[in-house]
């Protein structure tokens, strides 16, 4: 039993392995009882024309609908990735150039503030000086009101003093030599003593 | 499959007619109904799979996306730019012989891959379609790869008929690779599975040394399924390197 099962694969191994050989000689390997070598079975060569019948089918199903089908799947695919990205990148550029525009804006709106300030503070300065200006003319005004008020009432002072210090030079002159002196007299003497005090 | 004392391995290659006498007629067998199977397996798995056509793809869907990236990719890189044209035929053998490969591998089933004349017809046919499209796109040009670049002339009458058998065995070795290697797999399936059931028949200790077969039959069916995608991948990727060739100015 064993011997004709290793016979029998030396007989197969030979013939696969040699099948070149064989299928130069297509009588001896029909001999060798190859099913695959036996050409005048017409079953054999009919392999071939209906093979290529179907291989033929196969090869336009394929090119006409099932390639097509996924290939428009895959292409459907990338452009959709394609315009994912496309639409990220657009929003991501959009709001970059929002964040640019707060940015300016804030600047802006930053530098409108600080001018106003200056101004504000400026205007507030100026009010301030004129005013101050204001008060300092009227007090100078008013300190210069004073200063008259002052020299004239000292002048009225002098004035009314004069007939007292007339009527004490009299009075004097009157102890000191015992006789009356012409008012006149003393009038001019007082007169150039205050002159010459004033000065 | 086993025969008493000896072991049928070859019987499972041959062919059946079917529908009867209509099948003889048309000569008919069961080879090509295989074929159909495959076609149509193929075909559902592209349509069932691409049926959600969802952005992003559930596990057939994406199944079917490998399968189309990676027969594109090979069609493209291989060929360049040019492979696109050719990426339904490449895409078509791939999966033809795959799917019959694959086929062949149930159980009671049939392995169309396994008959040379299959094999070589697509072999012929990718032979033809290559020296088509060279020389469409070489003209005349086409016959001086028959002289390689800067061999001295003195050495044409030599080199020039290498050549010429080294293009002539293309589809032959294309075909008989593919061929031998279903063969081989599928005589070792059945020689293993024989002993299996020859060892069952001496007893208790043939049943415990019938282990041995089935495991190693076990271990061959993981090598059959990376040998039968292998050897599609194989035929599909010469067919492009052919074709590179008869693109190529």
């Amino acid at each position: 039993m064993r011997l004709s099962v290793t016979s029998f694969r030396r007989v197969v191994l030979a013939g696969a392995s040699c099948a070149p050989l064989l299928l130069a000689a297509a009588p001896e390997a029909h001999a060798a009882g190859m099913p695959q070598l036996d050409f005048n079975n017409p079953l054999v060569t009919g392999q071939v024309v209906w093979g290529g019948v179907v291989f033929l089918f196969f090869y336009l199903a394929l090119r006409g609908w099932a390639l097509p089908k996924v290939d428009a799947v895959l292409q459907n695919r990338s452009e959709r990735i394609a315009g994912d990205l496309d639409q990220a990148r657009a929003a991501k550029a959009e709001a970059d150039k929002a964040v640019l525009e707060l940015r300016e804006t804030k600047k802006a709106a930053a530098a409108e503030a600080q001018a106003h300030l200056d101004a504000v503070l400026e205007h507030e300065r100026a009010s301030a000086a004129a005013k101050l200006a204001e008060i300092t003319e009227r007090l100078d005004d008013e300190i210069a009101r004073a200063e008259a008020g002052v020299v004239a009432e000292r002048e009225r002072a002098l004035q009314s003093l004069r007939p007292i210090a007339v009527d004490v030079a009299e009075s004097l002159v009157e102890r000191l030599i015992g006789a009356r002196a012409d008012r006149a007299v003393v009038e001019a003497a007082v007169a150039r003593a205050t002159a010459q005090a004033a000065h | 499959m086993a025969g008493g004392s000896s072991i049928d391995v070859l019987g499972q290659f041959e062919l059946h007619p079917v529908i009867g006498g209509l099948g003889q007629a048309l000569r008919l067998s069961q080879s090509p109904i295989y074929m159909a199977v495959a076609v149509c397996l193929v075909l559902a798995f592209l349509y069932y799979g691409m049926k959600p056509k969802a952005v992003v793809p559930g596990r057939f869907q994406a199944a079917a996306e490998i399968c189309y990236e990676f027969v594109r990719n090979l069609a493209v890189d291989t060929i360049g730019p040019e492979g696109v044209a050719f990426f339904p035929f490449i895409f078509a053998l791939f999966f033809f012989i795959l799917a019959g490969n694959y086929l062949g591998l149930l159980p009671f089933s049939f392995t169309f891959t396994s008959h040379i004349a299959v094999t070589f017809a697509l072999a012929m046919m990718v032979f033809l379609v290559a020296i088509i499209v060279s020389l469409k796109v070489q003209g005349l040009k086409f016959f001086a790869h028959f002289m390689p670049a800067g061999a001295p002339v003195a050495l044409a009458p030599l080199l020039v008929p290498i050549e010429i058998l080294s293009f002539l065995s293309r589809p032959v070795s294309l075909s008989i690779r593919l061929f031998a290697n279903m063969v081989a797999g599928h005589v070792m399936f059945d020689i293993f599975a024989s002993f299996v059931i020859m060892l069952a028949g001496l007893g208790f200790v043939g049943d415990v040394l019938a282990v041995g077969p089935l495991v190693i039959n076990v271990a061959l069916m993981g090598l059959e399924l990376l040998v039968g995608v292998l050897q599609a991948y194989v035929f599909a990727i010469l067919t492009c390197i052919y074709l590179r060739e008869a693109v190529a100015h």
